[in-house]
Formats: C-alpha cells, structure tokens, sequence
C-alpha cells in the first residue's frame, strides 16, 4: 500500500476514536433537546465529573476498566437528575432563554466548583489498559482505541434498544414527540425526563472515561471542548434525532481527524465548523433532520 | 359517575370556564356543543388534569379528581382521545396502540383489548406496523380512539372526533361511538358538528362562552327553535 493510503487509513482508525467520544456526548446533547428542547451547555462537565468519577474509582479505589466505568456512569446519572430536578424543572413552563441561561450557570457552577473541590491541576489517569499496539498491514492500532470504539458501540446499541423496545424508552419518544398527549396516556412525564437526563448524563461519563483512559489527562475544564463539539455533531445530524448523534460524531471525528492528518491540525477545528455552518445552509434541519408534515 | 361543580378555569387573565355544572351517568352517551371557544375543550382537559380549576369540584365515582396528576386520573378510568387526534406520527400503529395500555399490568387483558380495537378498526390491523403520521386524516381518528379504549376507561371523553373528515368517515366513526358505547363505556362527546352529536346522544349541555345554557334530553333539544337556530343552521 501506498503510504498516502496508510496515512488515510491510519487517520480513519484515529477519527473512528475520536468520532465515538463526540457521539457518546453528542447522544445526550440530542436526547434531552428532544425531550425538553433545552440545549443543556453543562452537559460537558457532567463529562468531565464522569472522568473524575472514573480517575477516583481507578487510582484510590484501585478498581479495573469496567467497574470504573460503570460507577462513573451511575454517579454521572445521579447528577443529571439532580441538575434537572434541582435546575431546569422549576423553570420548564417559563420562556425557554431562562433555562438555557441556567444551564450556563450550571456549566460554570461545575467547572469552577469542580476547581474548588479537585483544584485546578492536571490529574493524570493510570494505565488502565496495557499499551499493546497492533499493527495491521502498517496501520498502528492502540488496544485503546480498540476499547474505546468497542464500548462505544455497545452503548449505542444499548441506548438504541432502551429506545426502541423498552417502556420508558417508549415513553421517551411519546412525551419527546407530543407531551400533552404521553399526558394522556398516562405516562408519568417528570420520571420520563429524569431517565433521559439519568441516560444522557451516563452516556457523556462513558465519554468522560474513555477520554481519560485514551488522553491520559484530565483537568475540570476538559468538558468544554468537547462539548461544543459534540453540540456540533449533534446540530449536524439533526438535533433531539438519536440516530442523527451518532452518525453526526463520527463525521466530526472523522473530519476533524483527516484535516489533521492533511498537515493542517490548526485548522481542524475551523473545517469542523465550516462543514457544520455549509451542512446548516443546505439542510437547517441537519442531516437526519426532516419535517414530518402533519396531515389534519 | 363524573360529577363537575362551578368549575372555574382560566388562561392567564381570560376567564375560560365560568362556573359550569353538570353530570354524566354510568352508561350514558352526553354531549357538549357549542360554538368554537364556547369551552367545551378546555372542559374535557379540566378532566384529564391537563389544566386545573381555580374554583369547582370535579368528581368520578365518588372520588375528588381536582389537583391530582393526569396518570392518576387515566388510572381512574378516564380515557381521552384529544382534538386533533395528537397521534405519535413518528411511531407505528402498533405501537400507540401500546402506549394507550402505558398503565395497565394485566398482559393476558391487553392482548385481549388489543383484539377487540382491531375488531372495531380492521384498518388499524392492516396498518399495524406502519408509521402513524402515513395514515389518513379518518385513520388517524380511529387510532387515536382505539388508543383510548387501550387503558380499558370506563368514561371516554371524545373531543371533536369528526373535525375534518369526509362525510362517510363520520358517520363510520359515530356508529363506531354508540357500539363503543353499548358494550358498557359510558362516553363525554364535544361536538361542533351538533346535528350528529344530538342524534347519538341521551342527553346534552349546551355551552356559551364559559357558561352552560341549555341542557336536557338531546331529542327535545335537536326539537327546540334556540338549539335548531343557533347550532343546526335552520
């Protein structure tokens, strides 16, 4: 193989890692705009109180990947439901610019307390995974990487069949696409909105995780970032559409990743939102987004 | 069976309900017409705890209804199919079917209901797995009823079922009401369309901005020159 072929496949393997950690934040971003139409700006450092949830389990609590991961995706749920209950829920029937300037407040309420509490330094995540490197025809492969897009799918696939097939998930899409109407039903619509924030908040702590164990460092400013990229991804694939999260971070993650690969990684973030402004320019509604004309 | 007393609603500063009264019997068919904005809606979503009374007392079976929560009062026994039938188009038919029965533990009886809504719309089995926003305005109806009849209600409150639908929609669907009705659910219908309202009815409310007007047996209303000049266009 050509090395300019290598080069492309090698920057393929690195945007499949990136992209899955947009997705898995991106997922919540869509999920709970579905369900409250509020753009939730704190969901990043729920992200960032995910990784130090994960650090904590992993260096004092000395506990393997998986555990870690599953105790930082709990504690992560926990705070988002309390973030809505607590935050957004008083202010839900009131004009929507009140809970989006709260949910700024909440975003620097987290990073800054999250500052006062673990203080600003750099904490740096234990070796969680061995540092075996495959090489496959030339194209380096960390097991890291290998984690990061394995778990990631079987989140996603997790979260696709809590959607589909369960009855909170049902009861997700009914009160998302017409609450009055899960009103009628009977469906109990404050639970409803806890388990998606509960969801979305565990979703972004996997990423949170993942990021750690993959970047080896996180400080409590790592969530803004990622957040507005994964904000991105999730306006690029349609906003509150769960299908739409997914494909839109691993678009991200591939683009950001190529441009870098291209030589011009200082304009990786520019391309981004380029593709995002030309994406909203063609199709406003995103890629997945569509308008479901309602027949009377 | 429900019992509604100088029930006061409003809207922000707009007195929408003003002190209205009046009574549904077990096994009755009742309607309430009137013209549009007379608050016959506002009056079914007072019901259904979608909006609460300032004043009044509602009753069902004995029990107070007012201030408590809409999946309390659907577990009551109180089904409603709105205006507008508000179907979950980005879902299949089979599945709003489901989510009628969100309350109900009993499987062996879903299945059950299940079969009967199928029975009363064999449109909506030929339909079952395909998106409920591809469906016809008329088919849309009959999903949103027999998503009500779902959570199995002993009161169903019907909000304008025959707004917008061809005229032999209409009629399948008010045939539709009385057999619902004959099998034991006793039925609230709102009504713009009086005429047919009046002829499947036992009794109904005439309402008037936020007041009750007229009431009586629905027979001598469709008779009285007040309801034939104002609602039945002659």
């Amino acid at each position: 193989m050509g090395s300019v072929t290598l080069q492309f496949l090698q920057q393929i393997v690195n945007g499949l890692s990136l992209g899955s950690i947009y997705a898995l934040i991106a997922l919540g971003y869509t999920m709970v705009y579905g369900i409250i139409k509020l753009i939730n700006f704190a969901h990043g450092d729920i992200m960032m109180v995910g990784a130090y949830v994960g650090w904590f389990a992993t260096t004092t609590l000395h506990l393997s990947f998986l555990p870690a991961l599953v105790l930082a995706m709990m504690a992560s749920a926990i705070l988002g439901v309390l973030i809505e209950r607590i935050a957004y829920k008083p202010l839900r029937n009131v004009i929507r610019i009140a809970s989006l300037i709260t949910a700024i407040g909440v975003s620097l309420f987290l990073e800054y307390g999250g500052m006062l509490l673990v203080t600003p330094q750099v904490r740096t995540y234990p070796p969680v995974f061995p540092d075996t490197i495959y090489n496959i025809g030339g194209i380096i492969v960390k097991y890291g990487d290998i984690v990061m897009i394995v778990t990631s799918i079987i989140l996603m696939v997790l979260l696709h069949v809590i959607v589909q097939y369960t009855k909170i998930g049902k009861a997700m899409r009914a009160v998302s696409f017409d609450t009055e109407a899960a009103l009628l039903m009977g469906i109990n619509v404050n639970n409803t909105i806890s388990a998606t924030f509960a969801i979305g908040s565990g979703l972004a702590a996997a990423a949170g995780v993942l990021m750690g164990v993959y970047f080896n460092t996180i400080d409590p400013l790592m969530g803004i970032i990622p957040g507005l990229k994964a904000f991105v991804a999730a306006v690029l694939g349609g906003i509150g559409i769960i299908p739409g999260a997914m494909v839109g971070g691993v678009f991200l993650g591939l683009t950001e990743s190529l441009v870098s690969g291209l030589g011009w990684s200082t304009w990786r973030d520019a391309v981004a939102f380029l593709i995002l402004i030309l994406v909203l320019i063609v199709k406003p509604s995103g890629l997945f987004g569509k308008n479901i004309r309602e027949k009377v | 069976m429900l019992v509604l007393e100088d029930i006061n609603v409003y809207y922000g500063a707009i007195h929408a309900l003003k002190g209205i009264s009046f009574e549904v019997n077990q096994g009755e068919i009742v309607t309430l017409i009137g013209s549009n904005g007379a608050g016959k809606s506002t009056s079914l979503k007072t019901i259904s705890g979608l909006l609460r009374p300032k004043k009044g007392k509602i009753t069902f079976k004995g029990e107070n209804l007012a201030n408590i929560a809409p999946q309390s009062i659907v577990a009551n026994g109180i089904s409603q199919v709105p205006e507008g039938r508000h179907v979950f188009a980005n879902m299949t038919v089979i599945e709003n079917l489901e989510l009628g029965a969100y309350l109900r533990k009993d499987k062996a009886g879903v299945k059950q209901d299940l079969k009967r809504v199928y029975e009363l719309f064999p449109r909506l089995l030929e339909r079952s797995s395909q998106l409920s926003g591809t469906l016809s305005g008329g088919e849309q109806q009959m999903l949103a009823m027999g998503r009500a009849l779902m959570s199995k209600p002993q009161l169903l409150l019907l909000d304008e079922p025959s707004m917008g639908l061809a005229p032999i929609f209409v009629k399948q669907i008010f045939s539709i009401i009385k057999e619902i009705n004959s099998s034991g659910t006793t039925i609230l219908l709102v009504e713009q369309n009086a005429h047919m309202a009046l002829s499947i009815a036992n009794r109904a409310y005439v309402l008037e901005t936020g007041k009750i007007v007229l009431s009586g047996d629905s027979q001598k209303l469709a008779a009285s020159e007040e309801v034939r000049r104002a609602y039945l266009g002659g």
